[in-house]
């Protein structure tokens, strides 16, 4: 195997929409290389049989396989390059790229630029620090969704979800139409972290009760889940459990929808910057790390609720990539931090590199806390406000975008600007 | 007058609105909603609730897979989804079968088909 001019890493929706992007912007699909440790491409979109993908990107509902099948089908049409059962070993700043696969045993390849499209991973129990014993039957969401979709079990029958995060939410109504008993989706914070519509389509449908600032504190069973106990937490004191407030549930599974991690052991050991925030690159507006030529798209860079925004973002990161290869783009001019103000977690991207002629900026952003009414501004260092919105609601769980139109940006080339923060006013109060 | 409280589930912005009901069950007005789907949507949760139920059923395919997605073409009545379910349970699609073809026609309701959601 030759060295490549684009190597994407992860056959995910990610991956697949940068490579069909780069393709778009003229480059030959040989240059380009995409790795997948599974054995075959799709991605996480692969169990996630549910419908609700592609509202955006196609106008209308799909289930996951159908979404990432439109795009395995646009990848096969335009003949690029996908090495399955690869699994990438190491990155370096450079972008050499050594990966193992059947294929081609143990390779070493060096790119022009590389785009990070691993994904991201489930928090497990040894994150949480649950106590109890450690038998059989506590496991991911996600892992139980690959046992029923993809392998046909069921892992269990009387079932606790703790944490309300969609896997979790989507988990509950699933394993309930298959005939299992799901008994309390536990939630430490006083909201829940998943899509309002899953709330009422998996849980409200089937009358299965979410125990909003609840945590499971004890894992009971020898050799399987026998038991959990749950207790209410106290939002006033670092959410510890409240005595008196435990209840035992008998049941034999216990799922955990605890959140998600970036995946990036390679983008670490390559020495670029992490946002603490994201736990994803530090990336610009072209979605290009600190090392040049290394983009990061998807999930990896940061957690989203739609794929349709994964889709959109890989598609910047392809371009970007394709026109560092192609020699198209213009020279950096100047370079604007963004920062997170009042209210806002993170955004993305962290900075904007200005060039002559600068196109539109979206800055994604995640909120928070809940709130019912709030304006989201951004700003300059110099309090010059550049785009101002009111929403009817906000919270964490529903990433926000505000747009930076070009020629705000433009104004800001020769001023002073050093750099623009996105803040959050409430104009309604905090929901409860 | 009653007023009920929904989320939309059309799409994942997740709207939240407010129907209000005259004594006989009459809609008055729909609010919050952000789309004409939504409208559609509140008025079809407080008559007749529909969702649209994806699963899996068995299938033997080259590629050694086992489950084939499916899932009903328009949504069905809610009050039908265990029946629609117990009826899966029991399908096993033969390969070779390609995305969108019809498993089992005419499914729960007239008109409405169990179609496949991957190639198998």
């Amino acid at each position: 195997m030759t060295d490549k001019k684009l190597i994407i890493i992860g056959g995910g929706p990610a991956g697949l929409a940068a490579a069909v992007a780069a393709v778009d912007r003229g480059m030959d699909p040989h240059d380009i290389l995409v790795l997948e440790r599974d054995s075959e491409p799709g991605g996480i979109l692969n169990q996630c049989i549910h419908a609700g993908f592609g509202l955006h990107r196609f106008g209308e509902e799909l289930t996951g396989p159908e979404y990432s099948g439109r795009y395995i089908a646009m990848v096969r049409e335009r003949n690029i390059p996908i090495l399955c059962n690869a699994m990438a070993l190491n990155l370096t700043a450079d972008r050499r790229v050594t990966f193992v696969s059947p294929e081609t045993g143990y390779t070493t390849l060096q790119a022009e630029a590389v785009i990070l499209a691993m994904g991201c991973r489930e928090r497990t129990r040894g994150a949480l620090g649950t106590p109890g014993t450690r038998p059989s039957g506590v496991y991911t969401a996600g892992c139980a969704q690959r046992y029923v979709n993809i392998e046909g079990f069921m892992p269990g029958h009387r079932v606790v979800i703790l944490g309300s995060g969609d896997i979790g939410l989507i988990m509950a109504r699933r394993m309930t139409l298959e005939g299992a008993k799901v008994l309390a989706v536990c939630e430490i914070m006083p909201y829940s972290g998943g899509l309002a519509r899953n709330i009422a389509q998996c849980l409200d449908d089937f009358g299965i009760p979410l125990k909003l600032s609840h945590t499971v504190t004890q894992i009971h069973g020898r050799d399987r889940v026998e038991a959990v106990t749950i207790a209410a937490v106290d939002e006033a004191n670092g959410r510890r459990p409240i005595p008196g407030t435990e209840e035992t549930i008998e049941c034999d599974t216990l799922l955990l929808s605890v959140g998600l991690i970036p995946e990036n052991e390679l983008t670490r050991g390559a020495g670029i910057d992490i946002n603490r925030a994201t736990s994803g690159a530090d990336v610009n507006q072209f979605r290009e790390t600190s090392a040049p030529g290394i983009y990061a798209c998807g999930n990896v860079l940061h957690v989203h609720d739609l794929v349709d925004y994964v889709s959109e973002e890989a598609v910047i990161a392809g371009t970007a990539a394709a026109d560092r290869i192609l020699g198209k783009g213009g020279s950096i001019v100047k370079s604007l931090p963004v920062t997170a103000g009042d209210g806002i977690r993170y955004t993305v991207p962290e900075r904007i590199d200005l060039t002559a002629d600068p196109e539109d900026v979206r800055i994604f952003f995640r909120v928070r806390d809940v709130y019912k009414k709030v304006q989201f501004f951004i700003e300059t260092d110099g309090g010059e406000v550049l785009v101002k919105r009111a929403k009817s609601a906000a919270a964490p769980g529903e990433m926000e975008s505000l747009t930076l139109p070009a020629e705000k940006l433009k104004s800001l080339i020769a001023g002073d600007c050093a750099g623009i923060r996105v803040y959050l006013k409430e104009t309604g109060g905090k929901a409860q | 007058m009653t007023t009920r409280e929904l989320t939309c589930v059309v799409c994942p912005a997740g709207c939240r609105m407010t129907v209000t009901l005259d004594d006989g069950g009459a809609i008055l007005k729909i609010e919050g909603n952000t789309c004409s789907r939504g409208k559609d949507y509140a008025t079809s949760e407080v008559t007749h609730p529909v969702r649209t139920l994806t699963s899996t059923v068995t299938v033997t395919a080259p590629d050694g897979k086992k489950m084939l997605p499916v899932r009903t073409d328009k949504p069905i009545p809610k009050e039908k989804l265990f029946d629609a379910m117990a009826i899966i349970r029991n399908t096993k699609a033969a390969s070779p079968v390609r995305t969108g073809d019809v498993l089992i026609p005419d499914f729960i309701e007239p008109g409405t088909n169990l179609i496949a959601c991957r190639d198998a």
